[in-house]
């Protein structure tokens, strides 16, 4: 198993790292089995991610992704976040070694889960 | 570097490189060809043979060199069963074996072979009168490893051992006892009279041997069939050609072990410690796994709360410190190491397992240097966790 150099790269220095304080959605993941957990928090203004930030147990795959879909969600509409899907992140990352796929899905899944938490707040 | 990963192997040994050398291209005949030769390569084994005999206190012809361990104890399990005429024969080994015990094991359930799995105790210790409690009627082999791979752990072997002699002198089908040795080979003694084994796996390239070369002590007597065919090699126990040097290789590597092993106990014994107990002290929130005595002198498995032990070894790895890691991550399946788990551990704990086994070649320095890089690494894994 070998991570690319964008993985490493993003593990050694991770993007919009740590919590926002009153966040507008947030969105918690975890695998009971693995071990890897996950929390996104996200604010948002005028239907945007406005702003966005992670906090990640996990293996460097986790990590990565976590930092990487920071950075591709952040400005985008909702609408777009949510189309925002796990092969995204892992093509953006330039492809996860296969046995990481279960450490990979969760940074997707915690942006949907964040995108619904904010829904439900607004509703 | 600094490599604190002897468990998954060490490096060769350098007076065992010179002794392996001449048998790559100038001592390189068939040690079956009855030339002269053949019979100059033949004596490198014999002497190496020797070597063996005399590490593990047995004859000559009590040794069969294999590719490894895991060869070693596929064939003494597979072997046995084989062998044995008992109908639906029983076999007891415990749930924290190297893989190369428990997939065979695994393998002669679905032979319709009866099998219990033995827990160990909570500081990774297999207790004998667990043992002797699932001894049956139709039991024909007894498997526990000498120490763990994971934590280190030295089993009772002597103990058990001698629990199995004294029941087979009341029965009639013959209790045979293995045990794999391949992680206490470069520390413990093996002694197979002492231990009262009557078969016993180790491994070259854990003791500063080549990789590819082991060895299985059959003790005289031993009703065992081969699973390889092909030729009258190892007393018609393992067909094929030698593999000369690496046998050269292992001979001296045990001779080595067995010379210095006081010396070296002790000094990696005292690196191990430090990092320990220097470990335990400066970072808070963790833990040392399996028993602090009865461990093997050069390992140290050590629990970080709230962080994983992939993103540790990483880390670790770019300061140029290699380690292993219990992790979920790492493992290849979704689920932390088997055998922290066996302890008791909680998958959170176990997914938090980083592996610092020592090795001859380390110093004092080494163990400072990987501390303090812990300590910032864990300091900031934490800061990015969710869980605080
Ligand atoms: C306890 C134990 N048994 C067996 C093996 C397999 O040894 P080999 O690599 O020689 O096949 C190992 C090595 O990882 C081990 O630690
Ligand atoms: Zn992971």
């Amino acid at each position: 198993m070998q991570y690319s150099n964008k993985v490493i790269g993003h593990f050694k220095n991770p993007h919009n790292m740590g919590a926002i304080e009153n966040p507008d959605g947030l969105g918690q993941v975890g695998n009971p089995v693995c071990g890897d957990m996950m929390k996104l928090y996200i604010k948002v203004k005028d239907n945007k991610i406005e702003n966005i930030k992670f906090q990640t147990l996990g293996c460097a795959a986790a990590i990565a992704t976590s930092s990487m879909i920071t950075d591709l969600a952040k400005g985008k509409t909702l609408e777009q976040a949510e189309k925002i899907s796990r092969s995204d992140v892992s093509d953006a990352l330039g492809k996860l070694p296969p046995i990481k796929e279960h450490c990979s899905n969760l940074a997707a899944d915690a942006l949907h889960r964040a995108i619904q938490d904010y829904k439900k707040r607004n509703k | 570097m600094i490599y604190l990963d002897h468990a998954a192997t060490t490096p060769l040994d350098s007076d065992v490189l010179k002794a392996m050398q001449p048998y790559f291209n100038k001592l390189f005949a068939n040690s079956g060809s009855i030339h002269s030769a053949g019979q100059e390569a033949l004596a490198g084994i014999d002497k190496a043979r020797q070597q063996v005999a005399h590490f593990l206190n047995c004859e000559t012809n009590e040794v069969i060199f294999t590719s490894g361990a895991t060869e070693s104890n596929n064939l003494a399990l597979t072997g046995i069963v084989d062998a044995s005429d008992i109908k639906k024969p029983h076999i007891i080994t415990s749930n924290i074996e190297h893989p190369a015990i428990l997939e065979v094991v695994k393998n002669l359930k679905n032979r319709g072979v009866e099998v219990t799995i033995l827990p160990v105790e909570h500081d990774g210790i297999v207790n004998t009168n667990v043992v002797q409690k699932e001894i049956k009627d139709n039991t024909i082999l007894i498997s526990i490893m000498y120490a763990n791979n994971e934590i280190g752990t030295v089993q009772p072997i002597k103990e058990i051992g001698e629990l199995i002699k004294k029941i087979n002198e009341k029965r009639k089908n013959k209790i045979y006892f293995h045990t794999d040795a391949t992680q206490a080979a470069g520390y413990l003694n093996c002694d197979t009279k002492s231990l009262k084994t009557d078969l016993l796996s180790l491994s070259g390239h854990k003791i500063y041997g080549p990789k590819g070369i082991g060895v299985l002590f059959v003790k005289k007597g031993t009703k065992i069939k081969p699973f390889q065919y092909g030729g009258h090699q190892e007393f018609n126990l393992r067909a094929g050609t030698l593999n000369t040097p690496g046998i050269v290789g292992i001979g001296e590597a045990l001779s080595i072990v067995k010379k210095n092993r006081d010396v070296n106990n002790k000094r990696v014994q005292h690196l191990r410690d430090k990092l320990i107990e220097k470990t335990l002290k400066e970072i808070e929130g963790s833990h040392l796994n399996g028993s602090k005595t009865k461990r093997l002198p050069n390992n140290a498995n050590i629990s970080f709360d709230k962080i994983e032990g992939e993103s540790i070894m990483l880390n670790l790895d770019f300061e140029g410190i290699e380690v292993s890691t219990g992790s979920a991550c790492a493992s290849g399946s979704l689920s932390p190491s088997y055998v922290l788990l066996a302890l008791g551990l909680s998958h959170l704990q176990a997914h938090g397992s980083i592996r610092f086994s020592f090795g001859k070649e380390n110093t004092i320095e080494d163990v400072n240097k990987t501390v303090e890089a812990l300590k910032k690494i864990i300091k900031r894994l934490r800061l990015i966790s969710p869980i605080k």
